[in-house]
């Protein structure tokens, strides 16, 4: 007997080696999640250096539009085309959609403000708005109510119930989160390093004046910027409903403060700081539960990022900003 | 800094931007303002001594529950007092000090669970107000220096991450923190020892006494006004006078540029920590306020909603400006008020309606300048009303003379104003309530669509734009707003607002564009 075992803490089963390999597994798929979505607030971030408090409920219309598809090609049950079309066509739409509200998004309620040389504080109030408007139009036109992607009856619930590796519990829902994550990572790593406009993106998010002196044309950078951005954590709404089960108006609150401080923990403006930090949050979320408590899960995930924060104040992978006299 | 400072092309520019040549070469024009009647009178305004303004809009204010007997309405005014204070509490590190602290919202919470516990029969202590809301106040303002610890070392947005890491945290202690155990805080598993009941968790502390001061408690409305008032001019001077302090100085100093500030020699982070305490008592004390009002602490009265409404009350009045603070409270509370359905304010005998309609008509007629234009404006809202009454009315079997009323299927009531708002406006028989009569959901589009096209034109093609724009807006109010349940249209107009005039005024309704010399 282990002596915290003794002192009543842990479960026996919570002191085994599978158990904990069942957390690393649920908390790299949660923080692939996190990351993909704290990837729209590093790269908006990176290049105009806002806080974009709107990229949660595109998260969320993502969502949406992944359950209108599902539901449009028969629900999960029977659905009329096979499962892996299906999950491609609800991330294709999901994306699509969610990136031309993001572009919508800027040119409306930052645009405008970037144009007039608005404070740094005014985009912030104008992004709490378009976080308003969202909500309020989920809920006025698809209702409070969740809405279920009931991932569970995808072919014959296969792709829920989950295998044995050894001592170790993987379904396929998790492996496609993960895998589909790292597909995206590395289109975007070689979107950003290896075309014109990656070059043109990397440039406005050194130094926005001097690109724009260089000859790039800034806007065009914003809208991509806002376009990928946008367009991943639509895939990452997606993803959520097939992983966690639904969808429901408030989902991207609570998730989009966590996947921004996933940004912010790794790193803000850096891309791979997002994935970074985006993991690192699934993983101390899941270990919180999985060996403490649910109802405090995030408190300990908000003291333990505000002691990373306290000895690396810019993040994980963050550059710290030289400051110019 | 590396903001935008990209040379706008293809964007029509009414004004010069700020801090251009050209900008300041008009700033006489400027300071002359605007001419007329309306120009003339706010000129007279700003020359009567600052005291005498101060006073004569307090008096005022003072008055309010003289004139009325409403209680509601009094009601409002409290509610809006406190928003106040809370927003001149933010201001503070918000507007003076330049510091994002997106946590203000855990020592307004702070205060009115302090209040709470001091004063119900929760752990049956009874304090009289003289005792307690010092003492509370006393307490957030060492909880705020504690709080602006991480301030010394950490800038920005990363400050503010973690002051809203605060909040949360504060608001998932208070719902989870009745059943604190010995071992760690609630475990799910394992040893459960005894629990402790401290705030009440998701049901908040209930029963609470109003103040109370020698032998005499507050329990009426008009007394929570009042005490209130009192609270709000007593901060207000206070803010103004140490705006003008040398405290108040280095704090613009530090807002404008804190590397600059430390050079020389001031004390940067004394004067964040100093900036976060004196907001977190005031804020504190719109608590203990608010806990005495409501007879109780709720949880759901401090979270990251009511966070944000305090927000938009300072950014909309204009952050660093103290009468601003109060109008943005005004503006944001009595408006959210006005639009929401079903209350006592939008059935006053439809005196609900009666605030939209002047106010959009107070809008019109203090934006829309020369008079040519405004005629031209009112006179082509009533006929393009009237045009697509006909012609709707023509192609449409539902009949366009409803609503009105919350009846479904009235035809009638509304005297005059009823008949001429029938008669502008399409109001099938059977307004939003009716079977799904989604409608309206793409109307409420439509509008938003409309409202944002607005920020994107210019000239006269805005004022063509604002016709059907403003006609829309009413339809969407009489068919949808009156008779919603939820408050779903009304946040979502207020995000819309939110959005708009952040991007007609940056700056904020009272604020002063900040001056950078290019």
């Amino acid at each position: 007997m282990h002596a915290l075992q003794l002192l009543g803490y842990f479960q026996s089963y919570q002191l085994t080696w599978s158990y904990l390999l069942d957390q690393l597994v649920a908390g790299l798929t949660l923080g692939s999640l996190y990351g993909l979505m704290a990837i729209g607030y590093s790269m908006v971030y990176g290049v105009l250096k806002l806080l974009n408090f709107a990229h949660g409920e595109v998260f969320m219309i993502g969502a949406y539009i992944g359950y209108f598809v599902l539901v449009a090609l028969g629900g999960a049950a029977a659905p009329v085309v096979p499962v892996a079309l299906l999950i491609i066509l609800m991330l294709a739409a999901a994306m699509i959609g969610a990136g031309v509200l993001g572009v919508a998004i800027e040119r409306f309620a930052y645009r405008p403000l970037r144009k007039a040389r608005a404070p740094r504080i005014a985009p912030l109030i104008s992004a709490l708005g378009v976080s308003f408007c969202l909500q309020q139009l989920a809920s006025i036109f698809f209702g409070t109510a969740y809405k279920q992607y009931n991932p569970f009856g995808l072919s014959g619930g296969t792709l829920t119930t989950p295998w044995h590796l050894g001592s170790l519990e993987v379904s396929w829902m998790q492996v496609i989160v993960i895998l589909t994550t790292a597909f995206f990572m590395l289109v975007l790593w070689q979107l950003v390093t290896r075309t014109q406009i990656g070059r043109a993106m990397r440039a406005a998010s050194f130094d926005l004046e001097a690109a724009s002196m260089m000859g790039i044309d800034v806007d065009k950078v914003v809208v991509f910027t806002f376009f990928v951005g946008s367009a991943l954590g639509g895939a990452g709404g997606v993803m959520n409903g097939l992983y966690l089960s639904n969808v429901f108006p408030l989902v991207g609150f609570n998730v989009g403060l966590i996947a921004f401080t996933a940004a912010v923990v790794g790193g803000i403006g850096s891309i791979p700081g997002a994935m970074v930090g985006g993991i690192a949050i699934g993983l101390l979320q899941s270990f919180a539960i999985g060996y403490w408590s649910s109802a405090y899960q995030d408190v300990i995930v908000f003291c333990v990022l505000i002691l990373v924060l306290l000895i690396r104040p810019t993040g994980i992978l963050g550059v710290p900003a030289p400051q110019k006299v | 800094m590396a903001e935008d400072t990209t040379p706008v092309v293809g964007a029509p520019v009414s004004a010069p931007q700020i801090g251009v040549d050209e900008w300041v070469s008009r700033s006489a024009e400027r300071i002359l303002g605007r001419g007329g009647l309306l120009g003339h009178a706010e000129r007279q305004w700003l020359r009567l001594p600052g005291t005498i303004r101060f006073l004569g809009l307090f008096g005022l204010a003072a008055l309010i529950p003289v004139a009325t007997s409403d209680d509601y309405l009094i009601r409002i005014g409290t509610v809006t007092l406190v928003f106040a204070l809370l927003a001149l509490g933010l201001n503070v590190s918000v507007g003076f000090a330049g510091l994002l602290d997106l946590g203000y919202i855990a020592y307004y919470g702070f205060g009115a669970y302090g209040y709470a516990m001091l004063a119900s029969s929760k752990f049956g202590v009874h304090w009289q107000a003289w005792a307690a809301i010092p003492v509370v106040v006393g307490a957030a303002i060492l909880l705020g220096f504690f709080l602006a610890l991480p301030s010394r070392r950490l800038v920005g947005d990363y400050m503010a991450i973690v002051t809203l890491f605060f909040g949360q945290i504060f608001y998932i202690l208070v719902t989870q923190g009745y059943r604190i155990s010995l071992l760690g805080l609630n475990k799910d598993i394992g040893l459960r020892s005894a629990n402790w009941d401290v705030t009440g968790g998701p049901n908040g502390i209930a029963n609470v006494d109003g103040f109370r001061a020698l032998g005499v408690t507050a329990l009426t409305d008009h007394a929570y006004f009042y005490i209130t008032l009192i609270a709000v001019a007593l901060v207000f001077a206070g803010l103004h006078f140490a705006n003008r302090s040398r405290t108040g100085r280095a704090w613009r100093a530090l807002h404008d540029d804190p590397l600059a500030a430390q050079v020389m020699s001031m004390r940067v982070n004394w004067l964040k920590m100093l900036a976060i305490g004196v907001g977190a008592g005031i804020g504190a004390l719109a608590g203990t306020i608010n806990a005495a009002l409501l007879q109780g602490a709720f949880p759901d009265d401090y979270n990251t909603m009511v966070l944000i409404t305090i927000y938009a009350v300072v950014i909309l009045g204009g952050a660093g400006s103290l009468p601003g603070a109060i109008l943005g409270a005004i503006v944001v509370i009595v408006g959210l008020e006005a639009l929401r359905p079903g209350t006592e304010f939008s059935d006053w005998t439809s005196n609900g309606r009666g605030l939209f309609y002047v106010t959009i008509l107070i809008i019109l007629l203090t934006t829309l300048r020369p008079l040519k234009r405004l005629a031209a404006v009112l006179g082509g809202l009533v006929a393009f009303g009237v045009l697509m009454h006909v012609i709707i009315g023509a192609a449409w079997s539902r009949g366009v003379h409803g609503g009105i009323l919350n009846s479904a299927g009235t035809f009638s009531g509304g005297g005059s104003i009823g008949w001429a708002i029938r008669h502008w406006l399409v109001l099938p028989a059977d307004t939003y309530q009716v079977g799904g009569y989604t409608v309206y959901n793409y109307l409420v589009v439509l509008l938003i669509a409309l409202i944002l096209c607005l920020t994107l034109v210019h000239g006269v093609w805005r004022d063509l734009l604002l016709i059907p724009t403003i006609w829309l807006g009413a339809l969407v109010y009489e068919a949808r707003l009156i008779e919603e349940g939820s408050g779903a249209t009304r946040f979502l107009l207020l995000g819309v607002g939110l959005i708009v005039i952040m991007a007609r005024r940056p700056q904020g309704l009272l604020g002063k564009p900040r001056v950078e010399i290019v």
